[in-house]
């Protein structure tokens, strides 16, 4: 089928040349561009220059703005305040910051992170705000990914919002018992919710796979899923500009450092 | 009919009640259960000797309360469950270890069920209608045209590439439906299609299913709309059937219908 119209949340219609790509070779430039990034020596500063400028190009490519990648990027911001802890709760050798007293291991480890996380994510967003629902999991399929873990990404993505509407309901449902949810005190409610969503998820995945068997399914998706515009060598030469030009700045990190 | 329902029922009631004989059994559309008896693998006994024969064509309802049997039979008329005794469906015995027949079975009878997420489950509306001809073989052009033509049946037909989890209650059924007429079956099983619509939604689906050629096994607890739709009916409970006639005839019982926990809603009674 491949009518291309299934846009998922974090999906930007586009026609782009990187929307234009094959998934299965911008999911490959992703994870080996990711692969260099995170084995950089964290001390190698100049080289994250270059992979923020590398994604930077990419995104201008894709013609996505900053504005939406920054917004999209604030599921990070957990991590950021962990990777802010560091400086302080780190052991070593010690400076003086604006008279906070900050170790130097723990400084360097929250950079490592906060520099590696933003690239990855970055990079991540890029992929799927390009690429539909659809053609991530074919791209996958075609990159040999096991056909037991494309269709559970697939279910997970399509049953998502239903679990999301359900532990919804179950919360309003709680609130109308005069349950008083405010950020930490609704914890309780929401662990005992957790267990009770797990079972409604467990039996909904039941009934789905019996309805799916009454319609003849058998085990594997329809051969008629494999729609065509698989990679041909040029789009793969294109893709792989960005992990090459990655992987020589991660070894000329390492050496050099 | 109480005046408190405003339709009429449609036309066609000359199936009520029918008697397969011998000779309609082996034809397309129609159904012989024979002595089924279904036990869960927990002790339970579901079924305990169902004997039901419906004839090509007709609309039967399939009534009872709650823990009667009724999903578990309707899982047996596809071969997804299998117990004692025999399921034949236009001809053909369901028989768990013969796939490629089961695979006919599957395509024969198509079960909507009652809740159309459990159903619905890939992105957008036109791959939901094709996941089952698809199953079947078919692709290119000709799956194309089963989905636009059975979506055409239903009325949604410009809905084809939304997201079914952003579509109302009412359509997300309508998409259930389609999904199964894809597969051209000749035996229609619906679980419950009325629960959860809002009135209109309900008699939208009541004129798609009543102009649907296809033989019709209706599970509910909406009695009248069992009585819209349907000119026999069957009463299930623990496991069997315990009365089987007219629609009109079983409603209008109303010690039969207590007995097995059924009653028509607040304002309404039907004459025999």
């Amino acid at each position: 089928m491949g009518t291309g119209h299934d846009a998922h949340l974090l999906y930007r219609p586009g026609d782009s040349p990187v929307h234009r790509l094959p998934p299965e070779v911008k999911i490959a430039s992703a994870v080996a561009f990711t692969v260099a990034v995170v084995s950089t020596p964290r001390e190698a500063f100049w080289a994250f220059g270059v992979y923020a400028a590398l994604v930077a190009l990419v995104a201008a490519l894709a013609r996505v703005p900053p504005g939406w990648l920054a917004r999209r990027a604030t599921i990070e911001l957990p991590f950021v305040a962990l990777a802010f802890a560091l400086p302080f709760l780190g052991a070593g050798e010690r400076v003086s910051v604006a008279g906070l007293s900050l170790s130097v291991d723990g400084l360097l480890g929250g950079w490592n992170i906060i520099a590696k996380a933003t690239l990855g994510l970055l990079t991540s967003l890029l992929l799927v705000g390009t690429t539909t629902m659809r053609d991530l999991i074919l791209g996958l399929d075609r990159l040999r990914v096991p056909a037991a873990i494309t269709q559970i990404a697939t279910f997970m993505l399509r049953y998502l919002d239903v679990l999301v509407a359900e532990a919804r309901r179950m919360r309003v449902a709680r609130m109308a018992r005069g349950d008083d949810p405010r950020f930490l005190w609704q914890l309780r409610g929401f662990a005992v919710g957790l267990g009770a969503l797990f079972l409604r998820a467990y039996e909904r995945g039941e009934r789905v796979w019996l309805a799916m068997r009454a319609r003849g399914w058998s085990g594997r998706m329809p051969a008629a899923w494999h729609a065509t515009g698989t990679a041909t060598a040029r789009h793969w030469s294109a893709a792989a500009a960005l992990p090459v030009t990655a992987a020589v700045v991660a070894i000329a990190a390492t050496v050099t450092t | 009919m109480s005046a408190a329902q405003g339709r009429d029922r449609p036309a066609g009631d000359g199936l009520a009640g029918v008697t397969t004989d011998q000779a309609t059994e082996g034809a397309p559309g129609s159904l012989v259960v024979r002595g089924l008896t279904f036990t869960y693998p927990d002790g339970q006994q579901a079924l305990s000797g169902v004997d039901l024969t419906v004839a090509p064509g007709e609309r039967v309802a399939l009534l009872g309360p709650n823990g009667a049997g009724k999903t578990t039979l309707v899982l047996h008329l596809n071969g997804i469950l299998t117990g004692q005794g025999t399921v034949t469906v236009g001809g053909l015995t369901v028989d768990p270890a013969d796939r490629a027949g089961l695979a006919e079975i599957r395509r024969r009878v198509g079960v909507v069920f009652q809740d159309p997420d459990d159903q619905l489950f890939l992105p957008t509306v036109a791959e939901d209608v094709a996941f089952g001809p698809a199953n079947l073989g078919l692709r290119g052009e000709a799956l194309r045209t089963r989905v636009e033509e059975a979506l055409a049946a239903v009325g949604m037909a410009e809905h084809v590439h939304r997201t079914p989890h952003h579509l109302s209650f009412g359509q997300k059924r309508r998409v259930a439906v389609a999904g199964v007429l894809a597969m051209h079956p000749e035996i229609l099983v619906l679980d419950e299609p009325s629960s959860n619509l809002d009135p209109m939604a309900r008699r939208e689906l009541a004129e798609i299913v009543a102009r649907l050629p296809v033989t019709v096994l209706m599970v509910t607890h909406d009695l009248p709309y069992a009585y819209q739709l349907c000119p026999r009916a069957v009463i299930m409970d623990a496991g069997r059937i315990v009365a089987d006639g007219p629609t009109a005839k079983l409603l209008s019982d109303s010690s039969l219908l207590a007995r097995h926990r059924l009653e028509l809603p607040y304002g309404f009674s039907i004459d025999a």
